[in-house]
């Protein structure tokens, strides 16, 4: 089986829809023949042409939008947007006509597009580094999608393409696994491994709403999402070593929530940290740890634990960055904390 | 305001047909009619939610609309009843959606505001001002993919024209010579602000040069012109040579939303207006054309109040919406094919 990084596994993914699926077309900034920011759509343009592959103006909200009136007439187009961070150019056409329109219209029109996005701190400054999940997890109509390994990339790319309603599908720029601008040093990250299964050439669906679980353990149940796996596992290993096993659940889609798959190593752990990039306040967080708290309350021995970013537009600076976003050290403190019921 | 009679236009029937001026007449009546009877409504009972009457305005829709493929897309606005009539939605089930019904073209879930019927192309009117202009646009590109020869129409006011979208999709269709026609409804105010208070340029279609296509500007109160420009354009859309700004000048003879008394504006520029209402253009000019009589006109508007009539009794004996109705629309759930 050829090991494929994740920016190939996605490829891979949308290069085989497209030979399958003469709807699938790909919209976006960059995407042609400079193959997209991150290279995700390289060689996409020369294969498929101009009709398949459109290289848009800076317009976020104009061809999102448009992307949205394709998606009602019978294609299934994906969107790149360069960073996730320019997704709030679009939030008109993606909150209020993508997200609304099938229930608007009484279930007579579906919009069957997935806006990829890739997001996440990297050192590239407040408005290249955001983690966007939760705006959309707010947005009944959405399904939010935020894979952690090539393997769950290209499966769950292939169901969001599939999908009847708009997908937004997150992509941390710190996974891809090749250079990018500005992107090189994360290469040398060190909570960073190869996860998951490798990736099979042929086609293969992971149905969105299905949770993974990364690492089995008895003791805390750490859910984590995107890179905040990698950083879990790493903890996971290094406790492993002082007798703590710690079992690591990676939703991989945020809607729908594979909430049983949580419950169940709950039930098992009696214990719970959430880990997100995000930032904590009315985030990823805040929504599993209700959850977990409400629907698990008989089970826990110790209250629901956090672990995400600073309250604050991530900082240029890298140590700045660093003590922003959740490292290692953090999530280890709360597993600590939850275990000792402090 | 003074009416600028240059801008008036004489409605010159000659090269259409008897069927198809009947048939505008008949259109614009029925969109005429089905808001003042949901007016009426507004007035006299408890509905639901709020509506946004195009009185006056019923010659963009209906002239455009009619130089169109059954097939082809509209995009409308929260003013958007007689786009949906110009395009063949139901009335009855466009009257049950007012009454929020389940029977409505929506199943009660998208009001006034939020019309769509993709049966008839109808695309759906947007509550967010200029968001149906990027969709229209979308929905020639497919179009376009798919070699369907289809063509999209975008209708907007004149307060759409200042969205960044505007602009981000005028210049996009160009660029890529979609198919669509972009009509600017100019009803002269976004609610109470005049178009001359929130446009730089006083002629709206001028904006065209922007992005190298057509500019037309024309009479919107004069169907057949409308009908003639939009014909042009869409000829021109559908052989491949890009999109058209329509520019149709018109006045909102009501208020902006249900009983709103337009007291930023001065009566006597709406009783002028008024004068040169589009239906009773058409019908003067059918008259002195010879090609209608009064008694035939009079029993075409006793035809429509019936349609309306109907479309009232469908809509008070369909069945409530039940409370938990909107969990099946939220998502789709079928399977890929």
């Amino acid at each position: 089986m050829p090991k494929l990084s994740m920016m190939e596994a996605i490829r891979e993914a949308i290069l085989q829809e497209m030979q399958a699926d003469p709807r699938v077309i790909l919209m976006g900034e960059d995407i042609g023949v400079f193959g997209g920011a991150f290279h995700v759509t390289h060689g996409l343009l020369e294969q498929f042409g101009p009709k398949r592959v459109w290289d848009t103006p800076i317009s976020e909200a104009g061809f999102v939008g448009m992307a949205v009136g394709a998606a009602l007439t019978g294609l299934r187009p994906i969107v790149e947007l360069q960073y996730a961070d320019f997704i709030f150019c679009a939030m008109d056409q993606i909150v209020n006509e993508a997200a609304k329109i099938r229930l608007m219209s009484g279930g007579q029109a579906s919009v069957p597009m997935v806006i990829r996005a890739p997001q996440g701190a990297t050192g590239r400054g407040a408005q290249h580094s955001q983690s966007v999940e939760a705006w959309f997890m707010h947005t009944p109509g959405l399904k939010v999608v935020v894979p952690s390994s090539p393997y769950d990339a290209k499966g769950l790319l292939l169901s969001a393409i599939r999908d009847n309603n708009p997908v937004l599908f997150l992509e941390h720029k710190l996974l891809y696994g090749s250079a990018s601008p500005g992107g090189g040093k994360a290469l040398s990250d060190p909570s960073l491994r190869p996860i998951g299964r490798e990736v099979p050439e042929e086609p293969y669906a992971i149905p969105l709403g299905k949770a993974d679980l990364k690492r089995p353990g008895r003791h805390v149940t750490v859910v984590a999402t995107m890179v905040m796996v990698h950083r879990a596992l790493a903890v996971a290993e290094e406790l492993a070593n002082e007798g703590t096993e710690v079992e690591v659940i990676d939703p991989r889609t945020l809607v729908p929530l594979d909430l049983e798959a949580i419950l169940t190593s709950v039930r098992k752990t009696h214990r719970a940290v959430v880990v997100s990039e995000d930032v904590s306040r009315a985030g990823v967080g805040a929504e599993l740890a209700a959850l977990i708290s409400h629907d698990g309350f008989d089970y826990l021995d110790a209250p629901v634990e956090r672990v995400c970013a600073e309250n604050t537009p991530i900082p240029f600076a890298p140590p700045a960055q660093e003590r922003a976003i959740p490292g290692t050290a953090d999530i280890r403190q709360a597993i600590r904390r939850v275990l000792s019921g402090d | 305001m003074s009416v600028s009679p240059e801008l008036l236009t004489p409605v010159d029937t000659s090269g259409l047909e008897r069927e198809e001026l009947l048939d505008m007449y008949r259109r614009m009546l029925q969109a005429r009619e089905f808001e003042e009877r949901l007016y009426y409504l507004f007035l006299t009972r408890s509905m639901p939610g709020t509506m946004h009457q195009a009185t006056g305005q019923e010659a963009v829709a209906v002239g455009v609309v009619s130089a169109l493929r059954p097939d082809d897309y509209v995009t409308s606005t929260h003013r958007g009843h007689a786009h949906c009539i110009a395009k063949g939605v139901p009335l009855n089930e466009m009257m049950a959606e007012m009454f929020a019904k389940r029977t409505g073209s929506c199943k009660g879930m998208g009001g006034s505001m939020h019309l769509c019927d993709f049966r008839t192309g109808m695309l759906g009117a947007f509550g967010i001002v200029g968001a149906g202009i990027p969709i229209a646009t979308g929905a020639a590109l497919s179009a376009y993919v798919r070699g369907s020869g289809q063509v999209a129409v975008s209708f907007f006011g004149d307060g759409a024209i200042n969205s960044g979208v505007f602009h981000e999709s005028l210049n996009m269709a160009a660029l890529w010579k979609l198919p669509v026609v972009f009509v600017c409804e100019n009803n002269q105010y976004a609610l109470s602000m005049r178009v001359e208070q929130s446009s730089a340029v006083g002629v709206l279609s001028s904006r065209a040069c922007a992005y190298g296509i057509p500019g037309v500007r024309v009479d919107g109160n004069n169907v057949v012109a409308v009908n003639r420009a939009a014909r042009q354009a869409v000829t021109q859309a559908r052989r491949g040579d890009g999109p058209t700004l329509l520019e149709c000048l018109t006045y909102r003879q009501r208020g902006h939303a249900r009983f709103e008394a337009s007291h930023y504006r001065d009566q006597a520029e709406v009783a002028a207006w008024e004068q040169y209402d589009p239906i009773i253009r058409l019908h003067n000019a059918l008259v002195e054309a010879g090609l209608a009589v009064e008694d035939e006109l009079a029993t075409l508007q006793q035809k429509v109040e019936a349609e309306i009539d109907e479309a009232v009794q469908f809509a008070e004996a369909s069945p409530e919406v039940q409370p938990d109705d909107f969990w099946a629309y939220i998502s789709d759930e079928a399977a890929y094919a």
